[in-house]
């Protein structure tokens, strides 16, 4: 008995020696037979032009064989935890930005150390979201920001301009106003609860901020931050925005397609949306977002990135790296589902759609903000609907909402750093 | 079969089917006490392997976890496993989140409205008892059916009909002169209807266990109480409630339970931004959020331990409450 405990001891420590030796190889070298690297996404309908991409990448580096894993995105994140804790995660695979500190401080990603990258390209705020302690873990991907959406039929028939670049908070507010109509149950505005398509970006047109730069403080404490929140509640208490229990009811995207909203905030991915119901693809188009006391829209992308324990290190980052090479993003452009993210390959995604006027999320790009995040962004995305819902419903004035998140969340941001 | 019971034990001796000994380990007439000692030895090992496949899947599935909740509920997670041992850290949390307080109210407040679908199964049942009325089997089958249907497509069917400007509901009372309201996304409405959809969907099953109740009363009490002049009403009250109280007892059981650990039906139907969450949020919900969005597993699973301790504080209650209303024939 006390022998087969002394092995059972030996070959744990053996393991344990082995698992430190195979983590401190500083230098991965090339493996020597055959590789096939998984490949995890979660859009379907991006699955034809990453293939593609797989396969150039192939006939370049014809011993590795590149496996596209299509998971749901509703399960993807789900599934990936788990995956990585047990150390079956896909070799490369998609990330976002409110989960990339996550993986990135937990260890599971590998930063793209071993291979040449050029981060020149690329919006410099989407690069920035991708790094983490002075390191660059994947390339950008994609990007998508935010614009005015807006019912050209019912800007015509209440005789207002259609918004373009000269328009400020009060041309949005004037102009929401006009086109309330009450009898006809139409709304010129909705004033939706989220932060991406919503209230982040009239905070920083406000000049305030959701998150420090070092992740460490919320912003919601700064009148600032409040003017951006007041943009929004404001709309709902003049009754130019569906109440926040009518936009549960029914999402304010569907109020827009069934024409009883005249404005939506709403993203660049919205366009393939706008497209597929008669009536959007008819009435609506799109404009840049008006100006606070400054201009800003949030951008954010994809990237894809390296699982720090791949048996394939060098192949991998390799792989990574042609992700966000040209020829991949030219490949990407082509199918116009997505902006690819490296410049001067926009063109094609904006001539896809032609009713829209596309570009106008493109000329955002210079004064894009990108979309706030922490080591744990989702624990405070959580805090800020709870809070801000009781604002959003007129139950509670917004500074004290406010005053509430920045306090819990500035608690949940402490949580982090343990 | 018409051999002496000692007849049955030489064949069984002699083809080695220790199964159909151990029917009968106590046959008369023969002292054996030795042979005794091996038959039970074997008994045990048979009645060991027949009970393993169970044994093992609920201990490995239900029991292990069930420990290791425990043991995690004492520690604080990494999002991607690793954890240390905290002590009584997440418990201490958890009686000072003002959150968790709210969700118990929530949540024994649904298990109250909950019991409200017991009045109603027991009449379905009592109503749909009669055989031999025509289409009795065609209702018992449309009660039931909710039974078995997804829990998520019944939410979302019903979030339809509950819709504040598109509701079936909101327009059938706009026909009869009366404004709805956004019956989910109006905090005093919104628990109200979980519990109509919660009710609706397990009347059915509550109504299986009653029928199964009523039909072992014995038939001569009904005649007896005919023959001393009780009308249906006082049959009903003096013969079928208290003899089918233990079937009440159970379905009032099962019913607390599973109020207890809604979930699905607050996820589909309320959501995230809905200005109802904070009067809707269930214990179970808050799990989720805790465990699955902010990645704090071991405040989590404290969570899920202490409902467990909750629901078992709260059956045993109920267990000591049967005695005065539960008649076991």
């Amino acid at each position: 008995m006390r022998r087969r405990l002394i092995s059972v001891a030996v070959a744990v420590g053996t393991a344990a020696v082995m698992a430190l030796a195979a983590c401190s190889s500083s230098t991965p070298t090339e493996a020597s037979g055959p590789v096939t690297l998984s490949y995890g996404v979660w859009d379907k309908n991006q699955v034809p032009a990453m293939q593609k991409i797989a396969d150039a990448f192939h006939a370049a580096n014809p011993n590795v064989t590149v496996n596209v894993q299509l998971t749901p995105y509703t399960d993807y994140f789900t599934k990936l935890q788990v995956a990585a804790t047990g150390g079956e995660a896909p070799d490369v695979f998609w990330m976002n930005g409110p989960n990339f500190q996550l993986y990135a401080s937990n260890g599971v990603l590998q930063p793209l150390t071993d291979v040449q990258v050029d981060t020149a390209p690329y919006p410099e705020s989407l690069v920035k979201l991708y790094q983490y302690q002075g390191k660059q873990y994947g390339l950008p991907k994609d990007f998508d920001t935010v614009g005015l959406w807006y019912n050209k039929k019912h800007f015509d028939a209440a005789g207002v301009k259609y918004p373009d670049d000269t328009w400020t908070w009060a041309t949005f507010k004037e102009a929401a106003t006009k086109l309330t109509d009450p009898a006809k149950g139409q709304f010129g505005a909705a004033a939706q609860l989220t932060g991406q398509e919503g209230y982040y970006n009239t905070i920083f047109q406000a000049g305030g901020q959701v998150v420090s730069a070092d992740g460490k403080s919320s912003g919601y404490d700064d009148p600032k931050a409040v003017e951006g929140l007041k943009f929004w509640t404001d709309l709902i208490a003049a009754n130019v925005s569906p109440s926040q229990g009518q936009m549960t009811d029914t999402a304010p995207y569907q109020m827009f397609e069934a024409g009883k909203v005249s404005m939506y905030w709403g993203g660049s991915w919205d366009a393939a949306e706008f497209t597929s119901n008669a009536l959007t693809k008819a009435d609506a188009d799109v404009a840049v977002l008006p100006q606070g006391a400054q201009r800003a829209t949030v951008i954010h992308g994809l990237s894809n990135v390296v699982f720090a324990r791949t048996k394939y290190k060098l192949e991998a980052q390799r792989f990574a790296a042609f992700l966000g090479s040209k020829e991949a993003a030219e490949i990407q452009a082509g199918t116009g589902t997505v902006i690819p993210a490296y410049n001067g390959t926009q063109a094609e995604w904006v001539a896809a759609y032609p009713q829209f006027k596309l570009q106008n999320f493109l000329d955002q790009l210079p004064y894009a903000k990108p979309l706030p995040v922490s080591a744990n962004t989702a624990a405070w995305n959580t805090a800020e609907t709870d809070e801000l819902t009781k604002a959003w419903t007129g139950a509670e004035a917004v500074d004290q909402s406010a005053k509430r998140l920045a306090e819990s969340m500035n608690a949940l941001l402490a949580k982090e750093g343990r | 079969m018409s051999l002496p019971a000692g007849a049955v034990a030489m064949v069984d001796e002699a083809e080695a089917a220790p199964v159909a000994v151990a029917d009968r380990p106590t046959a008369p007439g023969r002292p054996r006490r030795k042979r005794k000692g091996r038959l039970d030895r074997h008994t045990g090992l048979w009645a060991a392997f027949f009970l393993a496949p169970t044994t093992i899947g609920l201990g490995v599935f239900y029991l292990w976890p069930v420990v290791q909740t425990i043991y995690f509920s004492f520690t604080s997670w990494g999002p991607f496993g690793g954890h240390t041992f905290i002590g009584l850290d997440n418990y201490e949390a958890i009686f000072q989140d003002p959150q968790v307080g709210v969700a118990a109210r929530n949540t024994l407040y649904f298990a109250v409205l909950g019991l409200l679908g017991l009045p109603v199964s027991l009449v379905l049942a009592a109503t749909l008892n009669r055989p031999g009325r025509k289409g009795v089997s065609a209702y018992r089958a449309l009660i039931f059916l909710p039974v078995v249907t997804m829990p998520a497509a019944v939410a979302i069917v019903w979030r339809w009909l509950f819709n504040g400007d598109f509701g079936i509901i909101n327009s059938l009372l706009g026909s009869v002169g009366i404004s709805g309201t956004s019956w989910l996304s109006n905090p005093d409405t919104a628990l109200l209807a979980l519990a109509v959809v919660g009710i609706w969907s397990t009347v059915g099953y509550n109504m299986v266990i009653l029928m199964a109740g009523l039909q072992s009363i014995p038939k001569q009490f009904y005649e007896a109480a005919s023959l001393d002049g009780a009308g249906p009403v006082r049959q009903f009250t003096s013969i079928t409630v208290p003899l089918l109280s233990p079937s009440l007892f159970f379905v009032s059981v099962l019913s607390v339970i599973g109020s207890l650990q809604t979930f699905d039906l607050v996820y589909v139907m309320i959501g995230k931004t809905s200005p109802a969450l904070p009067q809707t949020r269930t214990i179970v919900y808050l799990f989720f959020e805790k465990a699955f969005i902010a990645n704090d597993r071991g405040y989590a699973a404290a969570l899920a331990f202490v409902l467990l301790l909750v629901i078992s504080a709260i059956t045993g209650l109920q267990f000591w409450l049967q005695k005065k209303w539960v008649h076991y024939a």
